[in-house]
């Protein structure tokens, strides 16, 4: 049986990046849609809105993202890295994935394309507040995370986060499920 | 409800501003009366704690929910403490006439 990594901490997002990726124009070879592009997992992202654009030093961003300070400033150089990487090499940038969740459940509309979150817990999301439309999903990141808490491993009360060996065994489901 | 919206300006034509703590005015508008309240953002200029101040203004209006384009990291535990609901403009130039058009659409489902 090999042994299998230590487990990454969720990290903990504000909110959803507002675009999906960038892609260079001019120059001699400018992305297409079929080359290679440089993934930023969301909490990449997270790391260099956090750090760059609120400008809030590696420990304050490290506590608003819920993981050590030395893991933030490693996500953050590995962040400015990539971005480094895509702009001289004309890369194509995705976002997405990532280990992380929300700190509050968002909505989507896509009807007016705001993004909203529901204060009130107890009363079920069924029309956007701002145009009314009935067209609304909540958001859930891409691929691996799954609801809160589940930093808490150790805590058996939630069920399913006591036996996770590996992340990819996850029941995002079940988990939610447990979470009500 | 009353809904505040971060501006850029006192008019209707004025344009939601992406960042909530350091608007220039807060619009405050009641779907139920119509009624339409500009008030000057006192903090606009402030070094830091623009946000919080910001939520408290909010709270005295009574508002229950905040239209803005951005909202900072300082913010969101007050708000949701407050069970404030915040909505996030994607579009840019969005005026604010066009969030009350939005807003009354919904009334009148």
């Amino acid at each position: 049986m090999s042994m299998s990594p230590r487990r990454k901490i969720l990290r903990k997002l504000t909110s959803p990046p507002p675009i999906k990726g960038f892609r260079p124009f001019g120059g001699d070879k400018p992305g297409s849609d079929h080359s290679e592009s440089i993934v930023l997992s969301f909490e990449e992202y997270e790391a260099m809105r956090l750090c760059d654009h609120e400008m809030l030093n590696h420990h304050s961003a490290s506590v608003a993202m819920g993981v050590s300070r030395p893991t933030f400033t490693r996500i953050y150089a590995s962040v400015r890295k990539k971005v480094a990487r895509a702009f001289v090499e004309a890369k194509k940038i995705s976002i997405e994935g990532g280990k992380i969740y929300y700190d509050s459940d968002w909505y989507t509309c896509s009807g007016c394309r705001c993004i909203f979150n529901n204060p009130d817990k107890d009363k079920a999301v069924e029309h956007c507040p701002l145009c009314g439309n009935d067209a609304v999903a909540q958001l859930h990141d891409d691929s691996q995370s799954i609801g809160k808490r589940h930093r808490k491993c150790r805590n058996t009360r939630l069920g399913p986060y006591s036996k996770c060996e590996s992340n990819d065994q996850f029941q995002t489901s079940n988990i939610q499920n447990s979470l009500k | 409800m009353k809904t505040a919206i971060a501006s850029t300006g006192n008019t209707l034509e004025s344009k939601v501003d992406r960042r909530f703590g350091r608007c220039s005015y807060f619009v405050i508008y009641d779907d139920e009366t119509g009624s339409m309240d500009f008030t000057p953002n006192p903090h606009k200029d402030d070094e830091e704690g623009a946000g919080p101040a910001a939520v408290q203004l909010v709270v005295s209006k009574q508002a229950d929910q905040i239209v803005s384009g951005e909202f900072g990291i300082k913010i969101k535990p007050l708000l949701d403490s407050q069970r404030i609901r915040m909505i996030v403009i994607q579009e840019e130039d969005k005026k604010i006439s066009e969030v009350i058009e939005l807003l009354n659409h919904k009334k009148s489902k």
